[in-house]
């Protein structure tokens, strides 16, 4: 069963040299699984993330056959109707917990609030519920970090936070752009099994935005590979080594390998065409 | 200090505490604000050519009387003595004789400062209650009809001369039109009704319950606080403008509508607390300014406040005035100063 389908997306934004297309011809289906979209940066990723939430601002325009949400369109949905899909049912994490915690309110507050936003209950209670989130976090002295201000926290905690966050209200489906770009290496992995635990434990589909090619294939069921707005292939992850379009070759070829240790690192080859021939649909 | 749970390293601990190192900061600094002021106020004192001995005894004393005098001022000290003997009496609120009436300095500016301190207020509330909200619905709507308006609006703001705004002001409002009180702070009928315990009219009357004089004097401040208010909006606006589109592109706000906020929540509980700070500081610049005392306001409007009392002081070379009255504007300018900075540390919990 597809919870979301996204059908010949389009994101556009008129410059001054004439409409620029961010996102061209874009389709997947998601499932109940984590479906990775990688890309470099500039490619599309993060329009792509931010349309089917309906968060791209004008001027931009965002065009779609359908952006499907267990059947119903979202196109068709008014802004109020928008407010009631975000948070509760499509929720997303951003890159960096520094600029996406807002810093003049507590942990608690924001926490606090984007529960209270979806569900009428008593401040005591979404307080507790806060807290039981930031515990499901592996945030081992909850009480203290919900007084906390978002500087006072650390990037891994921060972007834990944000995980509880959006995971508070819960949501069917969370996009993730970047989540770990931001942070140390070294509680990269941490923040990232936290969040696949809580994924998995729900049942709740993913979409793992990244530019990181080898995270994205260890972390993933399935993935889509963007370049310049279109998905220029689809594959299962562990198939990824079969991929046939030169463009993820050429990604592959690029990344340093323990098992193979190469002298030279190949540099990408880039082909004016591949940004001319049309989306590859990403259909499960 | 980072809050961590062990899986990452601590920094090490700063060696003071950063809000007492930051008190003690501001306490030095405002001490040496001080000092400075009133140095350069002595200093102004010493070098004008007017001799204080001669404006006080007159052209035709004889040389002894003068003698007298110069001695009893303390003029033959040298310079650090006075300077010491100047500084006391300033603590003390004594600023000397004015020349022009032979009364203390300080009673004049008692009199004259809640003139200008009630003209500013209502001024610079005039200016946050339209300017911000203006401000903040112009960086919102960026480049709707309401923000070009409010564009405009600041832009005559700015370039429009003072003292031709409040001409015609008082001839459309108060010469043609008669909906407002003419120059002056009330009617003369109205004058030493009600007992002066704060010096501000509006006050007073309110305190003593006589509304018909509250009215009298609200008809007479509404022209004028406009004007100055007119101008506090031009500039509160501007700011606030430009303040919230900072924080309207800021990634915290996209956050906010991840969750599912109305775009009203989003500005105001978000992006508008972010900038609570920087407009504490715009909103204390525009207040001292007003409280500086708007010269050509105050001259225009027959207002009797600080700004026309030091020109007026300033043009009958009566330094001891012009000098108090400087010493005590330059301090408001300084409490300001503190009191933003206190409020300031209120609301950004980074500076704790
Ligand atoms: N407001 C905008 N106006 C014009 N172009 C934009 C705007 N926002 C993003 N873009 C462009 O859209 C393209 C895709 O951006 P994005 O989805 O953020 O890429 P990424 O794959 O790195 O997440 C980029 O080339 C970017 O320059
Ligand atoms: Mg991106």
């Amino acid at each position: 069963m597809n919870m979301l389908e996204v059908e010949n997306l389009w994101v556009k934004f008129p410059t001054r040299q004439g409409i620029f297309d961010a996102v061209r011809g874009v389709s997947f289906t998601l499932g109940k699984e984590r479906l990775g979209i990688v890309g470099e940066s500039g490619s599309g990723k993060s329009m792509t993330g931010r349309a089917i939430l309906q968060l791209i601002r004008p001027p931009g325009i965002v065009e779609a056959d359908y952006i499907k949400l267990e059947g119903q369109n979202l196109l068709d949905f008014s802004e109020p109707q928008m407010r009631e899909v975000r948070g509760q049912r499509i929720s997303m994490v951003m890159q960096d917990p520094k600029f996406s915690l807002n810093p003049v309110m507590t942990v608690g507050e924001q926490i606090m609030e984007a529960y209270l936003l979806h569900n009428n209950t008593s401040k005591a209670q979404a307080r507790a519920k806060s807290i039981a989130m930031l515990e499901a976090v592996s945030i081992r002295d909850p009480e203290r970090v919900m007084r906390a201000y978002p500087h006072e926290v650390s990037g891994g905690m921060g972007q834990r936070i944000m995980i509880a966050m959006m995971l508070i209200p819960d949501p069917q489906i969370l996009i993730a752009d970047e989540p770990t770009s931001a942070l140390d290496v070294s509680v990269q992995r941490q923040v990232l099994d936290i969040m696949d635990a809580l994924v998995k434990e729900r049942g709740m589909g993913l979409i793992f935005i990244s530019h990181d090619l080898n995270l994205v294939s260890e972390f993933c069921d399935r993935v889509l590979i963007m370049y310049a707005g279109r998905v220029v292939e689809v594959c299962d992850a562990d198939k990824l080594h079969e991929a046939s379009h030169p463009y993820t070759r050429g990604l592959l070829n690029s990344l340093p390998r323990l098992d193979q240790p190469r002298k030279h690192l190949e540099v990408l080859q880039r082909d004016p065409k591949w940004s001319e021939a049309p989306s590859v649909g990403g259909h499960s | 200090m980072a809050l961590t749970d062990g899986t990452e390293q601590r920094r090490p601990r700063a060696p003071l505490a950063p809000w007492l190192k930051g008190s003690l900061l501001t306490l030095g600094s405002i001490a040496v604000t001080m000092l400075g002021l009133l140095f350069v106020t002595f200093i102004i004192g010493r070098v004008m050519p007017i001799d204080p001995v001669l404006a006080i005894v007159g052209e035709r004393a004889s040389q002894s009387t003068y003698d007298a005098v110069y001695e009893q001022l303390g003029l033959d000290k040298p310079l650090l003595v006075q300077f010491f003997y100047y500084l006391t009496d300033v603590m003390r609120g004594d600023f000397g004789m004015s020349l022009l009436n032979a009364r203390p300095v300080s009673e004049d500016i008692a009199r004259v400062f809640p003139a200008t301190l009630e003209l500013a207020t209502m001024g610079v509330f005039m200016g946050i209650v339209l300017g911000v909200p203006l401000g903040v619905i112009a960086a919102v709507r960026r480049g709707s009809w309401i923000d070009q308006v409010a564009r405009v609006v600041a832009l005559v703001g700015y370039s429009m001369p003072i003292f031709w705004l409040g001409l015609m002001g008082l001839l459309i409002f108060y010469g043609i039109l008669g909906w407002v009180g003419g120059p002056g702070r009330l009617d003369i009928f109205y004058e030493d009704i009600v007992p002066a315990r704060t010096g501000m009219i509006l006050v007073d009357s309110a305190l003593a319950g006589d509304w018909s004089v509250f009215k009298n004097a609200f008809s007479h401040i509404i022209l004028p606080a406009s004007l100055l208010g007119y101008y506090s909006l031009a500039y509160i606006s501007r700011m606030t403008r430009s303040f919230m589109l900072e924080q309207l592109s800021a990634e915290y706000v996209t956050t906010a509508r991840v969750k599912g906020m109305s775009e009203r929540a989003v500005i105001w509980r978000h992006a508008f607390k972010n900038i609570r700070v920087q407009l504490i500081t715009v909103i204390a610049l525009s207040y001292a300014n007003l409280l500086e005392g708007s010269v050509l306001t105050e001259i225009i409007f027959s207002w009797p406040g600080i700004g026309s009392y030091i020109t007026t002081a300033l043009l009958s070379a009566d330094m001891n005035a012009v000098l108090g009255g400087t010493v005590v504007v330059g301090l408001i300018f300084i409490c300001l100063n503190i009191f933003s900075d206190l409020l300031y540390r209120v609301f950004d919990p980074r500076s704790k």
